[in-house]
């Protein structure tokens, strides 16, 4: 399977199973799609008709290029035949370690933000603040089950898990003095909006946090409608001092400034050239995740003003690049000579696998989205897993168990996208968003589009 | 080898050439909503 698109004056084609991505011209680009369902002869009749202008295309000319679509075709980097689905089953189920947690450290909130999906941080429950009990039995839990992974990650999260900094602390301390002993290197990231960022916390995050991820919306006036504080007032001026002190500190790196956007601001770009303005150069900017009837969730008739934003911002970062004053933005990283194996391609993001969310109480979920819902309950942290069926549905859970998702040429780079999503859109983990799969594939274009630019460069 | 310039192929990845599960999981990244393409091999 392959995919043929244009972009920013790029005609681009990927090989969906080997990952190979091709740059291309016109005639190439229209040899390419007939390819496998036309006769050498059709195509080069086809051919020498379109472009009888252009003297370069010849009968031989369109005889070698067949040749060399061809070639690539046996080098398997052309209509590559996909061979995984037989091994992406059961992938997870032979090897069930957990090696990331979700601590939810805080069900209490500083802000009020509108379209919290953690309902202003309690999670449709009530208040409450984990215990440094509670979280050491959580980091014990995700050590005695990671079997012979290394590198084991922890993200501080909340509702805002800088209302419980203490506990952070106490437990970074613990995890650290355990370690080594048991031959694990612990990488821990907060996620903030940044109320509460002082000296302390930024010292602390400076030496202990491998990533920070700072809760802002862009635009003052886009941040304060959605941002609020309990007493109805704006959290921008307040916070924005803070972060540029944070990310002065950090050097500025190891960070994500993390927006959300709405159908309030459909020109979310614009979010994101404000926050560039700033200084901050690690940005990432994610949809609204909301039920369709909340007033600022994203509606069908904005899907192409969004697809049109990511193109703009795509083109805006390599004027900027070639500027000297680039910025990275989270869904456009991606590293074509080394990104994920195809094992992590075909297994997704871990949730209730290898990774899951651990409430203030040590509950036990398969990611911080099913945080609060009862049919998701896989156990706790001093019991374990006790509810393996859970466990089960998302080992099963992959990009070859959606039948929509087999012949999209996107799945090795979304990997079946968000079990989370597919649930709260379908009723079902192995649904499929439709919304969701519209933006990701149009980042995905955009990212690769990037990479062949880079090559221009 | 090509015969022609019209196809310039980008280096990426053989995927068939491969997990160790060492590499960071997705969603502790940054977007924790809309979540594998941009995560990095750690032994690449």
């Amino acid at each position: 399977m392959i995919h043929q698109y244009k972009l920013n004056g790029y005609n681009i084609v990927i090989d969906t199973a080997s990952g190979a991505v091709h740059s291309v011209d016109d005639v190439a680009y229209d040899a390419i799609s007939m390819f496998e369902n036309s006769t050498r002869e059709e195509i080069t009749d086809a051919l020498l008709k379109k472009y009888s202008d252009e003297p370069d295309v010849t009968r031989e000319e369109i005889n070698d290029l067949l040749d060399d679509i061809q070639y690539l075709k046996d080098e398997k980097k052309l209509f590559t035949k996909d061979i995984y689905e037989g091994q992406a089953f059961n992938l997870k189920m032979h090897n069930p370690v957990v090696k990331a947690l979700c601590l939810h450290v805080s069900h209490a909130c500083n802000l009020n933000c509108e379209y919290c999906f953690a309902a202003q941080g309690k999670y449709h429950g009530q208040s409450a603040l984990m215990s440094f009990e509670v979280g050491k039995q959580a980091l014990d839990f995700l050590i005695a089950n990671s079997g012979t992974r290394t590198n084991l990650e922890v993200d501080f999260f909340g509702g805002e898990p800088l209302l419980n900094f203490d506990v952070v602390k106490q437990l970074v301390e613990y995890a650290r003095s355990v370690e080594k002993d048991h031959g694990k290197n612990f990488r821990f990231t907060l996620t903030t909006n940044g109320v509460l960022i002082d000296d302390d916390v930024i010292d602390f995050c400076n030496k202990e946090c491998h990533n920070v991820v700072l809760s802002l919306d862009g635009r003052k006036e886009i941040h304060d409608a959605k941002r609020p504080t309990p007493s109805g007032g704006g959290s921008y001026d307040l916070i924005l001092p803070k972060f540029r002190k944070l990310v002065e500190a950090r050097d500025g790196k190891g960070y994500y400034m993390r927006g959300t956007f709405t159908h309030a601001n459909t020109d979310f770009t614009n979010d994101i050239f404000h926050m560039a303005d700033l200084g901050f150069t690690e940005l990432s900017m994610e949809p609204v995740v909301c039920k369709p009837e909340e007033p600022y969730a994203l509606t069908e008739e904005d899907l192409p003003v969004l697809l049109e934003q990511y193109e703009i911002l795509a083109k805006e970062m390599i004027r900027r690049r070639k500027a000297g004053n680039g910025f990275t933005f989270y869904h456009y990283m991606i590293d074509l000579k080394a990104g994920p194996c195809i094992y992590k391609r075909i297994s997704g993001c871990g949730s209730g696998t290898e990774y899951m969310a651990v409430t203030p109480t040590g509950d036990l979920y398969p990611c911080h989205q099913f945080v609060g819902d009862k049919n998701y309950l896989m156990g706790n942290v001093f019991d374990g897993v006790t509810n393996e069926d859970i466990r089960s549905q998302f080992a099963a859970c992959n990009v070859y168990s959606r039948e929509e998702c087999k012949n999209c040429w996107a799945r090795l780079y979304c990997s079946g996208g968000c079990a989370a999503n597919s649930y709260h859109a379908t009723g079902s983990i192995n649904g499929v968003y439709k919304y969701g799969c519209e933006l990701f594939k149009k980042r995905m274009e955009c990212a690769i589009m990037m990479e062949v630019a880079k090559e221009d460069e | 080898m090509k015969k022609t310039n019209r196809i310039k192929t980008i280096e990426t990845r053989d995927l068939s050439k491969s997990g160790c599960g060492e590499c960071q999981t997705s969603c502790q990244s940054a977007c924790k909503t809309s979540c594998v393409a941009n995560q990095k091999c750690e032994n690449k």
